[in-house]
């Protein structure tokens, strides 16, 4: 990258700066003229000296102001003649249209100013993440990316503000502070020359003293930038300092780091203060010198007083132009550090040339043999991983590689998978050096994938899919305004210096994955799930997740209504009395007795927090409800006997005994204060208890489910009460709640439940033995005879896998590795222990799957299970970096062999 | 069917007999019915015990797996605790109980279990005496076995 930041600015924003300075000079003019104006309306039009000779003037007189010996002024426009009045009037309107004007040019230069700022600020962070994109792959671990994030974030942010200035404020300030000092010597030349003096004074000591504040800024930011980075490592090294209580250990760290951010932040506090003092200083001493050296000559009778006030108050206009050049320049060196210091890290030695990841038209590779020729890696601690290794691989051909820990295979792996360059020899793919082929090229042909497979917090099937995205295939359809509005940003992506390349594009390269059409690639999809035993886990996810009707991308509407066929589908198995008795469905009419009193008044599922379990109790409208219906009297009651009974069962437990987080109603804390309750009504009765007594007794009832508390407190008459409430609750729901809840309803779809859920619609019923299970079964038959389970795991695909995929196993990740990397249709597969998590018989199966899937492609699958090798076409053992023996299984497998030891070792 | 139906039921049990009403209440509560059909599996052998049975009506077959199949060693009905051993000794189930009638059980989990019998010595007493009855039981289908032997 360009190391001098001006040319940097230059180079790529030539024409705007340039447009920018000529407006800047037109508003100036502008500016003149309209200073200009009101000694006309004053001298001319009030206090009539244009009309001394004639009762009209010329008003719009305009001549090109020639010198005489050019042949003097040359009139462009003769004018109007005017009397005085309109005279004045004119000239007042001429005045309001030129400050119109001036500001309007003003706004003009600030709106470009920012756009031609914004737009450098955006190509310097595209370029500086272009250039992450091409760091070898070894630097990865080198670098911190919070420091690298906030670097492309926060420190490369000035910089837009003063792009837009680094040209035009030098050349506007200059201009104006030069034309000001003219003037002082057009008054008189020692006065002039005082203040020549005196600025330049102020222009070497202030610089200089400015020098101590660069270099603590510098280190501001890099001590910022550290801290930064420590914060990352906390919170992803969080797990290891609970488990080693190490928490103590890294408060100091951070402590000692604020310690020394706060005395670099206040030694350049006190700095910065210094100089304004200085430079105040000396901008007020200049008027001391002439008072008294105009005042000297004054007296002597050289110089009149006007002169003297005349200078002084050009003097005033001096300054500050003065010192923001001054600033101008303090922020154009402190730019320039923060750029070098951004630069100077994102240029690592070996990044990649951009051309390898250059999009090419044609992406074909012929399969060729691979040849690895006497190829040595010495890896980061000097040690030879690898030495001379040298292997053929033909097209089609599959490969064991096996070794013990140290032998250097996953190196091995690893350099043919392009993850590092060889120190010495070389990798060929027929006639091409492997490290010459392009990444677009191996990245579409070739699959590498290692032990870890890094997931994007975004839905699996994104995840899937992402191994296909090499270039936007096919553009969006676009039409109108919105294709009219497409293309005004893509011109300005291109302003900016960003590639355009659409992100909502289609990037699915189906030709790549070796299918036709979408269909085809679902199915494809469904295979590869099935082939790596992927597809029951996402058929869970599937049944546990959700579906939204409203959504487009996976046709939610017709899903939706497919899922309520499979509901009513449900219903008619669930009517057989062996499965009856297990499920109570979700009934508008009656009460469900599986359910808790507050689900079955609202009978429906919370969508904002106001109507969830913990809050309802004091929502308004559930409360009024409860009180229009009547049953409040009813809840009191039954609140009164839940709270006997608790404080039965209860009371002789000491607090913090386990059942009463696992069972009470009411908490250990709380338990005495209901014991006084109960007492209390004994005493007196519930009517006369307080308004809070009552509303912690309604309160209470609201988790109490009749099939699993069993306290027989239900009976068929406050069934029918509830049931009432249910109706007003939804009658009556006010406005800002109407998408608080989704109700029951066994017509609709509701979006915030599970797919499972909204099949059973109903509750499991308590106290029947394996419930679950049975009806999990049922519910699978259901879906599987309809045809519907490529739809669940449909919906199970939109399942998000969390930061870096956390949210699976790591078995799982290893799949979804395996999934991504067959779908492209590699020529070449290395798989570099990539299914090391797995138990042997499932290494064993996935293995040989996948070999049936690559029946074409050359792989080399490196392993520490020797066993597995036996099926493969031939075997490498590797040792101490070298390849000890090649050959076919059966070659090898012979007594004395270092094969046939490792593989004993491992038996 | 209500909590005070269980406690009942588990006052009619030996086990339970002398413990106090309001415990076998609190008991009741904190343990979770479970029906079973007939036919129903409450075990495997084998399976890892995580929860101990007692038995409020119906009836079920203890079976045992055997080289030639599973054998039937007993019959438990209303009344019966099952299960207590893979939750006393921490081993798996020694045996398979079927249900072959529709069956009512109180499912205490383990945990539920050393709770009430370390909360309520007279429980745990109880327990003991039920198991020492079945080890005299046991030497004596031991002694009449060997007698037969012979």
């Amino acid at each position: 990258m360009e190391p001098n930041l001006f040319k940097y600015i230059w180079r790529h924003s030539r024409r705007d700066q340039v447009i920018i300075l000529v407006i800047v000079v037109a508003s100036l003019l502008i500016y003149l003229v309209s200073l200009e104006l009101p000694k006309r309306i004053v001298n001319d039009a009030i206090q009539g000296g244009a009309f001394e000779n004639s009762t009209t003037a010329d008003f719009l007189n305009i001549a090109l102001p020639l010198p005489d010996w050019l042949g003097g002024p040359i009139p462009l426009f003769g004018g109007f003649q005017l009397p005085q009045m309109e005279y004045l009037f004119a000239l007042c309107f001429s005045y309001l249209f030129f400050v119109v004007l001036n500001g309007w040019m003003k706004q003009l230069v600030n709106t470009e100013k920012g756009r031609l700022g914004e737009r450098m600020l955006r190509r310097l962070r595209f370029e500086l993440y272009d250039r992450v994109l091409q760091f070898p792959l070894l630097h990865f671990r080198k670098v911190k990316q919070a420091e690298i994030a906030t670097m492309i974030k926060d420190e490369v942010e000035p910089l837009g503000g003063f792009i837009g200035d680094a040209f035009i404020t030098p050349a506007y300030l200059g201009g104006m502070a030069a034309t000001a000092l003219i003037f002082i010597f057009m008054q008189n030349v020692y006065m002039g020359l005082v203040t020549v003096a005196m600025l330049a004074v102020q222009m070497t000591v202030i610089p200089k003293l400015r020098v101590k504040i660069l270099q603590l800024g510098k280190q501001r930011q890099i001590t910022a930038r550290q801290l930064a980075g420590r914060i990352a490592e906390t919170v992803d090294g969080a797990v290891e300092i609970h488990a080693h209580g190490t928490s103590n250990f890294e408060r100091a760290d951070i402590v000692s780091r604020l310690g020394k951010i706060f005395h670099i932040r206040f030694e350049l506090y006190k700095r910065k203060f210094l100089v304004k003092y200085i430079n105040n200083m000396l901008a007020q001493t200049t008027p001391f010198l002439y008072f008294v050296i105009g005042g000297y000559f004054a007296l002597k009778g050289q110089f009149d007083v006007g002169t003297l006030l005349a200078v002084i108050s050009a003097y005033k206009d001096l300054p500050s132009p003065i010192k923001e050049l001054i600033d101008w320049d303090q922020q154009r060196q402190d730019v320039q550090i923060k750029y070098d210091q951004v630069i100077e890290q994102f240029s690592p030695p070996g990044m990649m040339a951009p051309e390898m990841q250059a999009v090419v038209s044609d992406a074909r590779l012929a399969p060729a043999p691979l040849l690895v020729q006497r190829v040595t890696f010495i890896d980061e601690s000097g040690g030879r991983a690898v030495e001379e290794a040298s292997l053929e691989l033909a097209p089609g051909e599959h490969l064991a590689v096996v070794g013990s820990n140290n032998s250097g295979k996953e190196a091995l792996a690893a350099l043919i998978g392009r993850l590092v360059a060889p120190a010495g020899g070389k990798i060929m793919y027929g006639d091409a050096d492997l490290a010459s082929l392009p990444e677009f090229v191996t990245g579409r042909r070739f699959a590498y994938i290692g032990e870890e497979t890094y997931l994007l917090p975004l839905s699996l099937a994104d995840n899937l899919l992402y191994s296909l995205k090499h270039y936007p295939v096919r553009p969006r359809d676009l039409k109108d305004r919105a294709l009219t509005r497409f293309e005004h940003e893509r011109h300005e992506t291109r302003r900016a210096g960003n590639p355009d390349l659409d992100i909502h594009a289609d990037w699915l390269d189906l030709e790549g994955a070796g299918v036709g059409d979408l269909d085809g690639l679902e199915k494809r999809l469904g295979d590869l799930l099935n082939l790596v035993e992927l597809s029951d886990d996402v058929y869970q996810f599937g049944l546990r997740g959700r579906l939204d009707p409203a959504s487009a991308d996976n046709d939610g509407a017709r899903l939706a209504e497919l899922f309520l066929q499979a509901r009513e589908a449900m219903r008619g198995r669930l009517a057989q009395p062996s499965l009856s008795i297990l499920v109570e469905p979700f009934d508008p009419e009656r009460y469900n007795r599986n359910m808790t009193i507050a689900e079955n008044v609202m009978f429906g599922t919370a969508l904002k927090p106001a109507l969830s379990a913990e809050s309802l109790g004091d929502n308004a409208h559930f409360a009024a409800t409860l009180k229009t219906s009547g049953i409040d009297g009813d809840l009191m009651q039954l609140g009164a006997k839940i709270a006997e009974t608790m404080v039965e069962l209860f009371a002789d437990l000491p607090p913090g005994h386990p059942f009463f987080d696992q069972f009470s109603f009411i908490s250990a804390e709380d338990l005495p204060q209901y014991q006084q309750l109960v007492t209390r009504l004994q005493r007196s009765g519930i009517d006369d208890a307080s308004e809070l007594d009552q509303r912690r007794l309604i309160a209470l009832t609201f988790p109490y489910i009749e099939a699993r508390h069993r306290l027989g407190l239900i009976d068929d008459a406050l069934e029918a009460r509830l049931l009432a409430a249910r109706r007003t609750f939804r009658e009556r729901l006010p406005r800002h709640l109407v998408d608080a809840v989704e109700f029951y309803d066994p017509a609709r779809y509701n979006a915030a439940a599970s797919v499972q859920d909204n099949i059973l619609f109903g509750r499991l019923v308590y106290g029947q033995a394996q419930a679950a299970q049975k009806v999990g079964t049922v519910l699978s038959e259901v879906i599987e005879t309809l045809g519907l389970k490529p739809r669940v795991i449909a919906v199970g695909l939109g399942y998000n896998v969390g930061a870096a995929g956390k949210k699976l196993s790591i078995t799982q990740r290893q799949k979804v590795g395996l999934i991504r990397a067959l779908l492209k249709r590699p020529q070449l597969v290395i798989l570099n222990n990539t299914v090391s998590a797995f138990d042997e018989p499932s290494q064993r199966r996935l293995i040989s799957q996948i070999r049936a899937d690559l029946q074409d492609a050359a792989l080399i699958c490196v392993t520490n299970m020797p066993g597995l090798a036996r099926a493969f076409d031939r075997v490498a053992v590797m040792q101490d970096g070298r390849i000890a023996e090649i050959g076919k299984p059966a070659e090898l497998d012979r007594p004395e062999s270092r094969f046939r030891a490792l593989a004993e070792v491992s038996a | 069917m209500s909590i005070q139906e269980d406690v009942e039921a588990l006052k009619r049990i030996p086990l339970f007999a002398k413990v106090e009403p309001a415990k076998l209440k609190l008991m009741a509560f904190a343990s979770e019915r479970a029906h079973y059909q007939p036919g129903d599996i409450l075990f495997n052998q084998g399976d890892s015990a995580d929860a101990a049975y007692i038995m409020l009506s119906g009836a079920a077959d203890i079976l045992v797996e055997t080289p030639g199949g599973p054998l039937k060693v007993a019959t438990v009905g209303p009344g019966a605790f099952v299960g207590e051993i893979g939750i006393l000794c921490d081993v798996p189930r020694t045996a398979t109980i079927r249900a072959t009638e529709a069956t009512n059980t109180l499912k205490i989990t383990k945990e539920l279990f050393f709770r009430m019998v370390t909360d309520f010595p007279s429980i745990g007493i109880e327990v003991m005496r039920v198991l020492a009855q079945r080890i005299e039981h046991m030497n004596v289908q031991l002694r009449e076995a060997v007698a037969a032997r012979k």
